[in-house]
């Protein structure tokens, strides 16, 4: 395969899709931008189910008071690697497929800009949930720390946490490639006459991300890094006997910590921002002001990090700064739901799936957001910190803000991908089950949250126990639920109702004027931009 | 933005190999290094291994990079995209070294004055705000690296190398590759003996200074960070030596020398995070 394609190179400048390596070797060799989307999104979902099944291992134990199950040190493993599993092995690469399968297609050109480093940043995946989860074998057993990987703790772990470390640093390295592909394909490879103003919101909230994870990840891999040191170099940056500070880790992994927020958020507002218009039939309202507001949430999310440490003993003054910081956040994304909601305002609605996953992220990201706002008030957090109330905050805008919105785009562009309409019924079935079960799942975690049942504990005082049977249920239903859409998409991908060019008959775009299925290379030659397919 | 007639097709590569042989390359570096952290037998074997994989899938794939420029197939779009990823990655190392130039300051400027209020009296009776330091229980005396040694000599050859290479382009941009030869040849010079000083920085300190990395937050934070620079000063040098090597070949023209300039961008941020260090780890 090599010897051809080597033989194929020499003065070709042809690159259609004759000759290509089939089989196996077309994933794993691909410079496809549809083939790499296609790989990330799988593997999101199968991380999305992995991580899933821990979490309901967490929540079976939760059922009742007292330990039926897991013992403390498993139950602590299992929600860490449920939570670096959902964060970077779901919920971001969901995001990087949609970005490959649509970026190029919306700006009009016939890849990303860095075809093979982008089949790279896919296939560091792999090693990288290779290490996560074979660390659950070793001796000492998988991180128990917690996402935020804090010491001493994670000093004292055995040599799981140096495999969670590496892996760490390889999701690093795929997060920032893949970014530098995203900014650069979005900077130079957009069709004569579309402007940076008139480009496609998603490709606006990707740019923004982008720029977040280029700059935030790097710390991430000087947080991990030092702690690696320090537990087997013998340096002394969180240890106090040395002169450093178990606290400066913490300020290091929330000025990442918290840009990963709106890494996770700005994505899922890009989708929500295409899906509302064209179930709606109405330019999306406030073009300009989403720009800016995005470019504000990505800014402003660099200099509230310490919102997450109001209990570490940070001087009175800081405590202040950071919660008016916070509070500020909250401004531009009011803009943003102002304007979805004003997008629908007298607009000719229609509730397929699409739209269903767009306004159940609409009520529920707001509630998250509601309960974001709560948190960011330090005497509030103060009694709140390390409570169900933070977990439940969290959830609903992981869950009902980044999934429903990845549920949302997936439904939206299915067809575009695979060329089938999928099945309504089931979907909006999907929907309906995804939101009553997320609600029974998680509302009630307020209740425990503010009541004083703290997280991270695999027991808890019998006056919780309701609540939490409750909640149970919940997570088992939504977890269950989450099998419709294998079903939606297997059935899509294998056949059903041939789906036009542009099967919303609302929806704008370049992406919408190729066929579906859009061939291989969607733009061999750069497409003409009109006003008509413009969103600014 | 309007692209000349030259830029409508787009540049896409075939399929490649590269990218997965460097993923395993990862996956054996990174369970090598674990196993040897934890020391499991034959984590060394898996580490070489990933090296020996990781250099194949380098050459493999700058190799073909190289090649397909060489053979025009890069119009000025692709030219641009790389110009951009190029400052874009340096932008991510820049945010790599805030990570630990923000833990210095933190340390000396919350941390230290911390463990030395008189609410810590306490617990850590008699210790003083003093920099450097290496905490409240270190226990052997060690001597500061002074900036005015070897550090301002090495100040002095990265600045003078920052010219050379600088010097080196005016000779590529005005066809004359005898300069441009000279020019990198100078620049290698000046960043290996760069280096050479830094080892023997490094065993002064260890030998003589009893300054180690265990040597408290002032140990830990003067290795990480040199550390971190010499090794990019080395992968700087290796760039620089895959550039001169194709310039002694006969690649780039006077208008298409990307890869030059990558290079010689990416020469210039180790020499500004160098002058950072110069001012924070040994001079302040």
């Amino acid at each position: 395969m090599q010897a051809t394609s080597h033989a194929g190179y020499a003065g070709n400048h042809d690159h259609d899709s004759h000759g290509h390596p089939t089989g196996w070797k077309r994933w794993v060799t691909t410079t496809n931008h549809k083939d790499i989307g296609t790989m990330y999104l799988w593997f999101s979902f199968a991380m999305f189910l992995v991580g899933g099944a821990m979490s309901l291992i967490l929540r079976a134990e939760l059922f009742a008071p007292g330990l039926q199950y897991v013992s403390p040190e498993f139950y602590n493993q299992m929600l860490t690697l449920h939570a670096l599993i959902m964060v970077f092995g779901a919920i971001m690469p969901a995001f990087v497929g949609f970005a490959n399968w649509m970026i190029p297609m919306m700006i009009g050109a016939s890849d990303m800009a860095f075809a093979r480093m982008n089949n790279w940043s896919f296939w560091l995946l792999p090693p990288a949930a290779i290490l996560l989860s074979a660390s659950i074998f070793v001796p000492g057993g998988a991180p128990g720390t917690g996402w935020t990987l804090y010491p001493p703790l994670s000093i004292q772990m055995g040599m799981g946490m140096d495999m969670a470390i590496f892996a760490v640093h390889i999701l690093g390295m795929s997060s920032i490639m893949g970014s530098i592909n995203i900014v650069t394909t979005i900077l130079n490879l957009r069709t004569p006459g579309m402007t940076l103003m008139k480009m496609p919101l998603f490709c606006w909230t990707w740019l923004v991300t982008a720029f977040l994870l280029i700059a935030s990840m790097p710390i991430l891999a000087g947080a991990v890094t030092m702690l690696l040191t320090d537990r087997h170099f013998g340096t002394s940056f969180f240890s106090a006997a040395g002169g450093g500070d178990p606290v400066l880790f913490q300020h290091i992994f929330w000025f990442f910590g918290h840009p990963e927020v709106y890494i996770i958020a700005l994505p899922a507002f890009g989708v929500v921002s295409h899906v509302i218009p064209a179930f709606s039939r109405k330019p999306l309202f406030g073009y300009a002001s989403m720009v800016y507001a995005i470019a504000a949430i990505g800014l402003i999310s660099f200099f509230v990090w310490a919102h997450h440490m109001y209990v570490t003993g940070i001087p009175l003054t800081g405590q202040l700064y950071f919660m008016y910081a916070t509070m500020l956040i909250a401004v531009p994304t009011g803009v943003k739901v102002f304007n979805w909601v004003t997008t629908m305002w007298r607009g000719s609605l229609s509730f397929e799936t699409p739209m269903l996953f767009a306004l159940g992220f609409l009520v529920l990201f707001t509630i998250g957001g509601l309960t974001g706002l709560v948190l960011a008030m330090t005497a509030v957090d103060i009694q709140l910190q390390d409570t169900y109330y933070v977990v439940a905050h969290f959830h609903y805008v992981m869950v009902a803000g980044a999934l429903f919105s990845a549920y949302a785009g997936l439904y939206f562009w299915l067809p575009k991908w695979t060329g089938h309409m999928y099945n309504e019924g089931l979907g909006k079935l999907h929907f309906w089950l995804s939101m009553i079960f997320f609600n029974i799942a998680f509302f009630p975690q307020h209740f425990l949250g503010l009541a004083g049942m703290p997280r991270r504990i695999p027991d808890y005082a019998q006056q919780f126990a309701d609540f939490n049977v409750i909640s149970s249920i919940g997570a088992f239903g939504f977890g269950f639920s989450q099998l419709l859409v294998l079903v939606v998409v297997i059935q899509a991908v294998k056949g059903g109702a041939k789906a036009p060019s542009r099967p919303w008959d609302g929806a704008h775009g370049l992406e919408w004027t190729v066929p579906s299925p859009a061939p291989y290379h969607t733009f061999e030659d750069p497409p003409v931009f009109n006003q008509a397919e413009a969103h600014g | 933005m309007s692209h000349p007639a030259s830029t409508s097709r787009y540049f896409v590569p075939e399929p490649s190999p590269w990218p997965l042989v460097g993923s395993i390359a990862l996956l054996l570096l990174a369970s090598g290094a674990v196993l040897m952290m934890n020391s499991i037998a034959n984590g060394g074997f898996v580490l070489i291994g990933g090296f020996a994989v990781l250099a194949i899938m380098l050459f493999g794939w700058f190799g073909r990079v190289i090649g397909e420029s060489e053979g025009q197939r890069y119009n000025l779009q692709v030219d641009r995209s790389f110009r951009l990823a190029m400052a874009w990655f340096i932008f991510s190392e820049v945010m790599f070294f805030v990570a630990f130039f923000g833990a210095l300051f933190y340390i000396r400027v919350v941390a230290i004055p911390d463990l030395a209020s008189p609410e810590q009296a306490a617990l850590w009776e008699g210790f003083r705000n003093v920099w450097p330091s290496a905490g409240p229980a270190a226990k052997d005396p060690f001597t500061q690296m002074h900036a005015w040694g070897i550090p301002a000599i090495n100040t002095l050859l990265l600045l003078s190398s920052g010219v050379t290479v600088t010097w080196a382009h005016w000779g590529l941009v005005a066809n004359k590759r005898q300069q441009l030869i000279i020019g990198l040849m100078l620049t290698i010079l000046l960043g290996a003996l760069f280096l050479t000083l830094q080892v023997y920085e490094y065993r002064e300190a260890y030998s003589h200074l009893n300054l180690k990395m265990t040597t408290g937050v002032y140990g830990s934070t003067f290795f990480m960070l040199t550390g971190f620079h010499g090794f990019h000063v080395t992968l700087g040098v290796t760039m620089l030596t895959v550039i001169l090597v194709r310039a002694m070949k006969g690649h780039f023209t006077a208008e298409r020398h990307f890869a030059f300039e990558g290079v010689a961008w990416y020469w210039h941020f180790v020499d500004v995070v160098w002058l950072g260090l110069f001012v924070v780890i040994y001079w302040l």
